[in-house]
């Protein structure tokens, strides 16, 4: 399954988007209850670019995040991730997908019976062909680099919430994914170490090349974006269709 | 696949490691529920394997016994000239026969009557080939004299022992007879009767004075050597349609049958070892739920990694059986220690097999793989689109 859309993006030019919604819809509930969350999406993310999704909560942020990330699957218009087609994809494949998708959540989810290194090590773990390399210490390299040098064979629980949400970030990017997803990622942080987070984000991903989706609230931070979209009801107020015809 | 099995994180053993006061009680738990399934299917073999001591001295190739004999408790005799009669065979080489009854012992020092087995013998020429028994034999010509057997408790039959050690026979009082008591033979207890004597046709017969000399309890024939016995069995079977005529093997199987399924032991003891499953049953499951519950962010984001169902499922259970493995470790060495100590105070013959020890390991395997399976349920509720 990786084989075949890996081979299906060298065949791709630089220009095509490694995010492409079309007319996206989501509902979630059936019958009565069925509700509308998403209304008619359009939203391409080109290689590289670091993308800040805003707006009040409940806008749909979320759900349109999840559905990027491969966690839902999507219902209505198309949704293409590394050019895979998400419409009604198969449990599996979306497993697949999300191999080379890192995600940072709000609460750092680190496994609290692990030790730092352990935790970055686990998203290596899920490539076959890493176990050839030195996950060790590719996990040290990457700890290092979130200035976490110290921390490599602490507990996650001992850590700091500034620390944890570090180590999450590396155990996001330590596998090198083509996207990263962030949901709030300094809700839970200080303002420093919030801001030591998404620079380090920042920093990493430019090196790597890697396309970074950010949802936040925090307007601390909105400078770091190439492009900041607005959600509002279920829709994109800022894409750029819209942009245009204005 | 397998090459990197190795290289992964046990992520399962972490766990388990991490909290050690869980595992310190799911150990606990899964060893209590062992020690309790180790003791009763051991004292389930314990009775199957008392019930049958007596046959194991017992020399012969065919037995004949009434089809009513269900177990030396429930003993029917039938007429001696149908072991005459079976002897005519040109294949048959020698016949004996027992009396089999339960009397009555008198303690001396507690006055108090204790139920015994009674096996009569040949006193020319002994059914029961113990070799203590074979030694006393020419004693046993005398009229009034027994054997007995030294595994009975004390506190049962009185110091009898000690005694004839001092004085070379004890006077002591059988079914309300004086006889003396001349040697010790050792067969053990068992659930039939607290100990066992062994003592001349004649004595017996004096003793059972309602018993008559030509109503005999086992035919004991020994077969010409080299002779088909199966055959030997079919043909003296379809002549003597009145007995039973049962090889050795299948006469000890007719003994445990009649403790199998007759009596409510056997169904007691299994019914106790069910019990203990059940027990470690619910207790890994409350183990491994809780395990899941505290970690449910955690899983959710595997899955919202890549890590799929499947792998956590692998997880699950290797923790299962990482905990079935442990836990079986401290059950089985406090069981050996139980056994000796209840084989001390009973008499039984308890004891560890291996193939009882692999029934128990076997059997707490599937048990916390049972439990993991049912917690597995929780697994699923672990949905990686809640926790962004």
């Amino acid at each position: 399954m990786i084989q075949t859309w890996q081979s299906d993006q060298s065949h791709s030019t630089a220009a095509e988007p490694v995010i492409s919604a079309r007319q996206l819809n989501h509902y979630f509930g059936s019958g009565e209850l069925r509700k509308q969350a998403l209304f008619d999406i359009n939203l391409d993310i080109y290689a590289g670019e670091i993308i800040i999704m805003t707006g009040p909560s409940g806008s749909g942020k979320t759900t349109l995040l999840t559905l990027m990330g491969g966690l839902r699957s999507a219902q209505e218009g198309s949704l293409k991730i590394l050019g895979q087609e998400l419409h009604d994809a198969s449990k599996q494949q979306l497993t697949q997908l999300r191999c080379n998708i890192g995600y940072i959540f709000q609460a750092h989810n680190l496994l609290t019976f692990l030790t730092a290194k352990q935790n970055v090590r686990m998203s290596l773990e899920l490539h076959e062909e890493m176990f050839d390399r030195d996950i060790d210490g590719m996990s040290v390299a990457m700890l290092n680099a979130v200035g976490l040098q110290q921390r490599v064979d602490y507990y996650a629980d001992s850590l700091s919430g500034g620390q944890k949400q570090r180590v999450a970030i590396a155990r996001a990017l330590v596998s090198q994914p083509k996207i990263v997803l962030a949901d709030e990622p300094t809700a839970a942080l200080d303002k420093k170490s919030g801001r030591d987070a998404v620079e380090i984000m920042q920093k990493l991903a430019k090196e790597q090349g890697c396309t970074i989706l950010l949802v936040t609230h925090d307007n601390r931070i909105l400078d770091i974006a190439d492009r900041i979209v607005y959600m509002e009801d279920g829709r994109l107020a800022d894409n750029p269709e819209t942009t245009i015809a204005d | 696949m397998f090459r990197n099995l190795f290289r992964k994180t046990p992520l399962a053993w972490f766990q388990l490691k991490r909290e050690k006061n869980r595992l310190a009680v799911a150990l606990a738990g899964i060893a209590f529920a062992d020690i309790l399934m180790f003791f009763q299917l051991g004292l389930l073999d314990a009775l199957f394997e008392s019930v049958v001591k007596p046959y194991t001295s017992l020399q012969g190739d065919l037995f004949l016994i009434n089809p009513l004999f269900e177990s030396l408790n429930v003993v029917r005799s039938f007429p001696r000239k149908q072991l005459y009669q079976a002897a005519g065979a040109k294949e048959v080489e020698s016949i004996n026969y027992l009396y089999v009854g339960q009397g009555e012992w008198r303690n001396a020092q507690t006055r108090t009557n204790q139920p015994t087995m009674v096996f009569a013998i040949n006193p020319h020429n002994s059914a029961i080939t113990l070799s203590d028994v074979q030694a006393h034999q020419n004693e046993l010509k005398l009229l009034n004299r027994m054997l007995y057997d030294r595994a009975g408790a004390e506190h049962f039959f009185g110091n009898v022992v000690q005694e004839l050690q001092q004085s070379g026979s004890v006077p002591i009082q059988f079914n309300n007879f004086q006889v003396e008591v001349v040697g010790t033979f050792v067969m053990g207890a068992s659930f039939a009767a607290n100990g066992n004597v062994i003592t001349s046709h004649s004595t017996f017969l004096r003793l059972f004075p309602t018993r008559k000399p030509n109503e005999i309890d086992i035919g004991v024939i020994q077969l010409k050597p080299g002779t088909d016995v199966k055959q030997v069995q079919a043909a003296m079977q379809s002549e003597l349609k009145s007995v039973l005529i049962l090889t050795h093997e299948e006469f000890m199987a007719h003994e445990k049958k009649y403790w199998e399924a007759t009596s409510p032991i056997g169904i007691l003891f299994g019914f106790g070892a069910v019990i203990g499953f059940i027990v470690g049953t619910i207790i890994v499951y409350q183990i491994l739920y809780s395990d899941v519950s505290d970690h449910l962010p955690e899983y959710a984001t595997l899955k919202a990694m890549g890590y799929s169902d499947g792998y956590l499922v692998g997880v699950l259970i290797q923790e299962a059986l990482i905990m079935a493995v442990l836990g079986f470790i401290p059950g089985f060495v406090i069981s050996i220690g139980l056994y000796s100590v209840a084989a001390a105070a009973t008499f039984l013959p308890i004891g560890m097999t291996i193939s009882r020890a692999l029934l128990v390991l076997t059997l707490t395997i599937v048990m916390c793989a049972a439990s993991g399976g049912i917690a597995m349920r929780k697994l699923q509720s672990a949905d990686p689109a809640d926790i962004f």
